[in-house]
C-alpha cells in the first residue's frame, strides 16, 4: 500500500512535468519540467521494484539497476541540453 | 515503510514538482528543483533501494540542480521555443497531463499479483561472482552491456560538448565559476569537505561490493567534490585536449571491452566473467570505469572550454 502511494506519486509527476513542459516557453523551464517527468518515471519503475520483492531481497535488483543507469544517462542529456542552450543564447545565434 | 511515511514523502515531492512548473521565478524553479531531487532521494530510500538513492541524491538532484543553476546565470538572454501559452493551450495541456497521469496510476493499480521478479534468479550465482550486493551484481555482470552503453553515451555527451565550444578555446579550461572571488566560507567547506568526502568515496567503492555503493555512487561522490573545489577555487577544471583529461576518459570504456574480449576467449560469450578470476577483473575495470565517470561527470557540468576575456 505504501509503495503504491510513492508510484501514483510518480504518477502525478509525470503529469505535472508533462503540463510544465508544454506550457513553459523558455528553453529552461522545459529542461526542468523534462527532468521532473523523468523523475516520475524512474520512481514509477522503481515501484514496479518493490512490489518484486523476492529471494529475500527488498526488491527485484534488475529495475533498481537500470534507474541507475537511466538516470546517469539522462544527466548526460541534460548536460548535452544545457550546453547547447548556453550556445544559442550567445549574442548572434538564434533558436 | 509505513503509509505515514509515504504520504509524508508523496507531499513534498508533489508540492516541489508543482514550484518547478508553476513558479514564474526561473530561480525559484531551480532552487525548488534541488529540495525535489533531495525528497526524491529520500523516497528511493523508502523504497529500500539504498543504491539508487546515492545515485539519485549525487547525480539526479545535485549534479543536475548545479548544472542547470550555473546555466542560469550564464545566460545571456532567456532562450524562448515559442510564444507563451494561452489559456486554451494550458486547458488543454491540463487536461492531456491529467489524462496522462490517471492512466499511469490506473496502469500501476492494474499490475498482476504477485508481481513477476527476477530476484531469486540474481541472488542464485552471487557467491561465483564474490558480490554480495545484487545491485551491483546486475550492473557489471548480469547487464554488463548497459554499463559499458552507458559509459558510451557519457562519453559521446562529452564529445558533444565539446563540439559545441568556441574554436579559440580548444586546449583551454572551461570558464570557471567565481566571477567575483569565492567567498570564503565556500572555500572553508570545501577545504573541510574533499579530504573526509574523498575516504568516504573510497569506502562506497569497496564496500559497494556487499552492501549499498559501488563505481557510480564513488565516482559522482568524487566529481562533486572536485566540482566543490573548482567552484571554490581550489582545483583547476579538467583542460580540453589535455594528455591526460583524454586518457582518463578512455581508460574505463577500453578495460571494459579488453575484459570483455577476455570473457569472450575464456568462456566464449563477451563479457562474461571467467570464475577463478572475476573478483580481482571486476575491480580493476571499476576502477578504470571511475576514473572515466569522474572525469566525464565534472566535464558535463563544467561545459566546453571558452577563452575568456582577460583571463
Amino acid at each position: 500500500m505504501s509503495a503504491t502511494i510513492l508510484g501514483l506519486t510518480g504518477a502525478l509527476l509525470v503529469g505535472i512535468g508533462l503540463f510544465g513542459l508544454i506550457v513553459h516557453p523558455t528553453a529552461l523551464r522545459k529542461l526542468l519540467a523534462f527532468n521532473l517527468v523523468g523523475a516520475g518515471v524512474f520512481l514509477f519503475f522503481g515501484v514496479v521494484a518493490r512490489r518484486a520483492a523476492a529471494a529475500g531481497l527488498p526488491g527485484d535488483p534488475v529495475p533498481q539497476a537500470i534507474v541507475i543507469t537511466g538516470i546517469v544517462v539522462a544527466f548526460a542529456a541534460t548536460a548535452l541540453a544545457a550546453t547547447l542552450l548556453a550556445r544559442l543564447s550567445e549574442p548572434g545565434e538564434q533558436p | 515503510m509505513n503509509e505515514l511515511l509515504a504520504l509524508a514523502l508523496a507531499f513534498p515531492l508533489v508540492l516541489g514538482a508543482l514550484v518547478v512548473v508553476l513558479t514564474t521565478s526561473t530561480r525559484a524553479a531551480l532552487f525548488g528543483f534541488f529540495a525535489f531531487g533531495l525528497f526524491l532521494a529520500l523516497a528511493w530510500v523508502a523504497l529500500e533501494a539504498v543504491d539508487v538513492a546515492l545515485t539519485e541524491a549525487a547525480i539526479g538532484g545535485g549534479a543536475t540542480g548545479l548544472l542547470l543553476l550555473r546555466l542560469n546565470a550564464r545566460l545571456h538572454r532567456k532562450v524562448s521555443l515559442g510564444e507563451p501559452a494561452g489559456p486554451r493551450l494550458r486547458i488543454l495541456a491540463g487536461l492531456l497531463a491529467a489524462l496522462v497521469a490517471l492512466a499511469l496510476g490506473g496502469l500501476l493499480l492494474a499490475l498482476p499479483e504477485p508481481a513477476p521478479s527476477l530476484a531469486a534468479a540474481v541472488v542464485e550465482p552471487l557467491p561465483a561472482l564474490g558480490i554480495g550486493n545484487p545491485v551491483t551484481a546486475v550492473l557489471i555482470a548480469y547487464r554488463a552491456l548497459d554499463t559499458l552503453l552507458e559509459i558510451a553515451v557519457l562519453l559521446i555527451a562529452v564529445v558533444g560538448i565539446r563540439v559545441l565550444g568556441a574554436d579559440r578555446g580548444w586546449g583551454g579550461r572551461p570558464v570557471p565559476w567565481p566571477t567575483a572571488g569565492p567567498s570564503p566560507a565556500l572555500v572553508f567547506l570545501a577545504r573541510l569537505l574533499v579530504p573526509a568526502g574523498l575516504v568516504f568515496a573510497i569506502y562506497l567503492f569497496w564496500v559497494g561490493a556487499d552492501a549499498p555503493g559501488g563505481k557510480f555512487q564513488a565516482s559522482t561522490l568524487v566529481a562533486a567534490l572536485w566540482l566543490l573545489a573548482i567552484m571554490a577555487g581550489l582545483a583547476p577544471a579538467p583542460r580540453t585536449g589535455g594528455g591526460w583529461t583524454g586518457i582518463a576518459l578512455a581508460i574505463g570504456p577500453l578495460a571494459f571491452i579488453a575484459a570483455g574480449a577476455v570473457g569472450l576467449a575464456a568462456t566464449g560469450s563477451f563479457l562474461a566473467w571467467p570464475e577463478p578470476v572475476a573478483k580481482p577483473m571486476i575491480v580493476a575495470v571499476e576502477l578504470a570505469l571511475a576514473a572515466s565517470v569522474v572525469v566525464a561527470l565534472v566535464v558535463l557540468v563544467a561545459g566546453p572550454p571558452e577563452p575568456e576575456a582577460g583571463r
